[in-house]
């Protein structure tokens, strides 16, 4: 394993450091808002010691991030594989136009999180959110699955306002007994079957397990299923001129 | 029978001394406007539903087909057209917004039209391009002010930031496969290669099949993010950024389920039938900072080895966005114009939102000047270049080169019916339709793409001779070669020219 102090170092010369490391091992210290670390890395299991700043893990391919910290906006954008597991809090954005992988956040998450999030055959993303969301979580979402678990927010729905603005595809599961409020038309909201349970209990353990949860607990509550009724929202918008 | 309010826009009309019912134009209008009856042994119209494409025109092996304007009209009003009564016609019984396609038709004033060119007389000589040397070659991309020498006198190029050397100053701008076809895609693809330009994916994705042209391709990254992947940077000469489009400021890309065929669902890596959705706004970027966030993500992402290209639609405020944008690490701006195509805009969106390119150029070009920063960025004019000498205006306005889009569709067909967003384009350009895909041949279609520009170039050589001017670079910005002709003072003073005989 390597270890690189990022004390002082400006990104470009620290996200090259990384990239140039001898060891496919990086922990990397001290990191003070060094944007895009994991970007253009293939092969790195990085470990961040610290705060990294924007754009962690933007176009992510074949990384895996662990951050010892808050990650801040656009964490994961456009990601293509790998996994980033924050054990603290993300900013705004993450996830954005995310196609596969995965971002597991113990804590909360800011505005807008799985914006855009696509998924195509077996390549589909997920998020993991263990504690609460800003508004517009998973906003023109149109593949993959967003998961908020609200740990310590079961007094309340977990999410912000006008989740699913735009969803045209892809499923979002809050664990919560609370609607969400503001929910937009396109967005259909039923309670999770134990067949939808089923499908979405390999990550969540696989989340608790990382985070020291007890997965049994979380499985057991109630979560509700947010879907989109058309995939097409559009179609009758307009006509031939 | 209840009434649908709307007479036919267009009347096919037929010599019957020269038709012998070969049903050719049946079977090649993909809108079903010929059929025959076997009654009366004779070709019927719906003529309500003809576009005016020209194909039937065209294939008809006796020559016995035309189309015109339906002589029938509403009456007469200089403030209500019969297209606007149609529209509100076509609305009501709808509900639903007007969308149409290709560049805003409407009756604004073209600037370049209203520009003239100069040539030299006696003193200054001209330049004979079949003798004497020119230069049209042109390289994109930021210009340092100070440059390093290695110990062996040769210019550290380290130092340098990436440019993209084009032969010609003339590229094909954005159009993704999704909007246009295969072949079409295909023949912008090998007519770059050729030329020693570029073409531009849009923001579709890059199909696997074109890979191999890559050296010659500009990959667009958008809000939706399509098909964006490490392989397609990777792929990329340049990485452009798409926030906004000349033929719709303001608005988002949105290709309908029913366009994302198989082979697009691959290319946009979603699945089969969904909507591809690309908002106007990229929700992370909110600001000049924000934009720079985006532009070193890509940056980083590739090695700092590619230029980044903004691109935005001419608005308003065009000249301090611009501003901004050249202090924000971008390589390249593109400044689309208000005239600029699109394979689907809503109708008032396109007609009524944005400004011209020549104004918007003039006036970018110029505030990069006095700001000092014009080196920081090159400049390519789109949204509407019709011609060489609209090429040689937008250079002499300060654009390092110019993006094409109609033209070059009209190089493979384009018979400018503006009626791509019904995706039944009877030139296999704007369509998904396999049987209307190939009646393009790319083989042929790249071939005339290649014509284009080679003609192109040798006219802007021709005028850049007139002018005593060989090469690009001497031309750039040098508005002394134009004057303007029946333009107002405040037009002239935006545009930095005098009038024609001053
Ligand atoms: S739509 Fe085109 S092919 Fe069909 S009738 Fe009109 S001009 Fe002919
Ligand atoms: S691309 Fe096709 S549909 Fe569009 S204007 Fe040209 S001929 Fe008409």
């Amino acid at each position: 394993m390597i270890t690189i102090d990022a004390k002082n170092k400006y990104y470009k010369e620290l996200n090259r450091e990384i990239k140039d490391a001898p060891d496919n091992a990086v922990t990397v210290e001290n990191v003070c808002g060094q944007r895009y670390i994991g970007t253009n890395s293939p092969g790195k299991d990085i470990t961040v010691i610290g705060t990294p700043g924007n754009g962690l893990g933007a176009y992510l391919n074949s990384v895996n991030l662990v951050i010892h910290g808050n990650a801040q906006d656009a964490t994961g954008d456009t990601m293509d594989s790998g996994e980033i597991i924050i054990h603290g809090c993300v900013g705004d954005a993450c996830g954005y136009g995310m196609r596969d992988g995965k971002i597991y956040v113990k804590d909360d998450a800011g505005y807008r999180a799985g914006i855009h999030m696509k998924e195509y055959n077996e390549k589909i993303p997920n998020i993991i959110i263990g504690g609460k969301t800003g508004s517009f979580l998973g906003e023109y979402q149109a593949g993959g699955r967003i998961i908020v678990l609200g740990v310590g927010y079961e007094d309340k729905c977990p999410v912000g306002g006008f989740c699913g603005t735009g969803m045209h595809g892809g499923e979002i599961f809050i664990r919560t007994e609370k609607l969400p409020v503001n929910l937009p038309v396109q967005v259909e909201i039923t309670t999770a079957t134990p067949e939808d349970m089923d499908s979405i209990k390999a990550v969540v353990n696989e989340f608790c397990e990382k985070f020291d949860l007890k997965a049994a607990d979380i499985l057991s509550s109630h979560f509700y299923k947010l879907t989109p009724n058309s995939s097409n929202p559009y179609t009758e918008l307009y006509v031939n001129q | 029978m209840s009434v649908n309010y709307i007479p036919s826009t267009f009347a096919v009309l037929r010599d019957t001394d020269r038709c012998i019912k070969c049903r050719a134009c049946e079977r090649q209008c993909s809108n079903e406007v010929h059929y025959y009856d076997a009654d009366f042994d004779k070709m019927f119209v719906h003529e309500e539903q003809c576009v005016d494409c020209q194909r039937c025109v065209t294939i008809c092996p006796t020559k016995a087909l035309a189309i015109i304007e339906n002589p029938n009209s509403f009456r007469k009003a200089s403030n209500y057209s019969q297209q606007l009564i149609l529209e509100n016609y076509r609305q009501a019984s709808t509900g639903a917004v007007l969308l149409s396609s290709m560049g805003n038709p409407q009756d604004f004033p073209v600037y370049w039209d209203k520009m003239l060119i100069n040539a030299s007389q006696v003193t200054n000589p001209s330049i004979d391009p079949l003798r004497e040397p020119m230069e049209t070659k042109v390289f994109l991309g930021k210009k340092h002010t100070h440059i390093n020498r290695n110990p062996d006198g040769t210019i550290d190029m380290t130092e340098q930031s990436p440019q993209l050397e084009i032969k010609y100053p003339i590229m094909f701008s954005a159009m993704s496969y999704g909007s246009i076809s295969y072949n079409a895609h295909e023949s912008l693809a090998r007519a770059a290669t050729e030329l020693g330009t570029f073409y531009n994916t849009g923001e579709g994705g890059l199909h696997q099949d074109f890979y191999q042209y890559k050296t010659n391709t500009i990959v667009q990254v958008a809000s939706g993010r399509f098909g964006v992947s490490k392989d397609y940077l990777d792929a990329g000469a340049a990485i452009e950024i798409k926030m906004g489009q000349g033929a719709k400021p303001g608005i988002g890309g949105h290709l309908p389920g029913k366009k994302v065929s198989d082979d697009v669902s691959k290319t946009r890596m979603i699945p089969k039938g969904t909507d591809a959705i690309s908002p106007a706004p990229h929700h992370d970027i909110y600001s000049i900072e924000d934009l720079r966030q985006l532009i070193f993500s890509l940056k980083e992402a590739t090695d700092y080895k590619k230029p980044v290209i903004v691109k935005i639609a001419a608005v308003h405020n065009v000249a301090a966005i611009a501003s901004g944008i050249a202090r924000s690490g971008a390589d390249i701006l593109v400044i689309d114009g208000f005239r600029g195509g699109t394979g689907a805009a809503p109708t008032r969106i396109r007609d009524n939102v944005g400004i011209p390119i020549e104004l918007a150029l003039a006036s970018v070009d110029q505030r990069l000047r006095d700001e000092q920063i014009r080196n920081e960025i090159s400049i390519v004019a789109a949204g509407s270049i019709r011609s060489s000498s609209d090429a040689v205006k937008a250079f002499a306005l300060g654009a390092d080169a110019v993006y094409i889009a109609t033209p070059a569709l009209l190089a493979i067909g384009c018979h400018l019916c503006r009626s791509c967003h019904g995706a039944k384009c009877n030139w296999g350009i704007a369509t998904q339709r396999p049987d209307l895909v190939k009646r393009l041949n790319p083989d042929v279609a790249y071939k005339r793409l290649v014509n284009l520009v080679h003609a192109w170039d040798h006219e802007i050589k021709e005028m850049m001779g007139g002018m005593g001017i060989n090469s690009l670079e001497a031309l750039k910005g040098n508005r002394l070669m134009l004057r303007g002709i029946g333009l107002t003072d405040k037009e002239l003073q935006i545009l930095g020219i005098m009038h024609a005989g001053e």
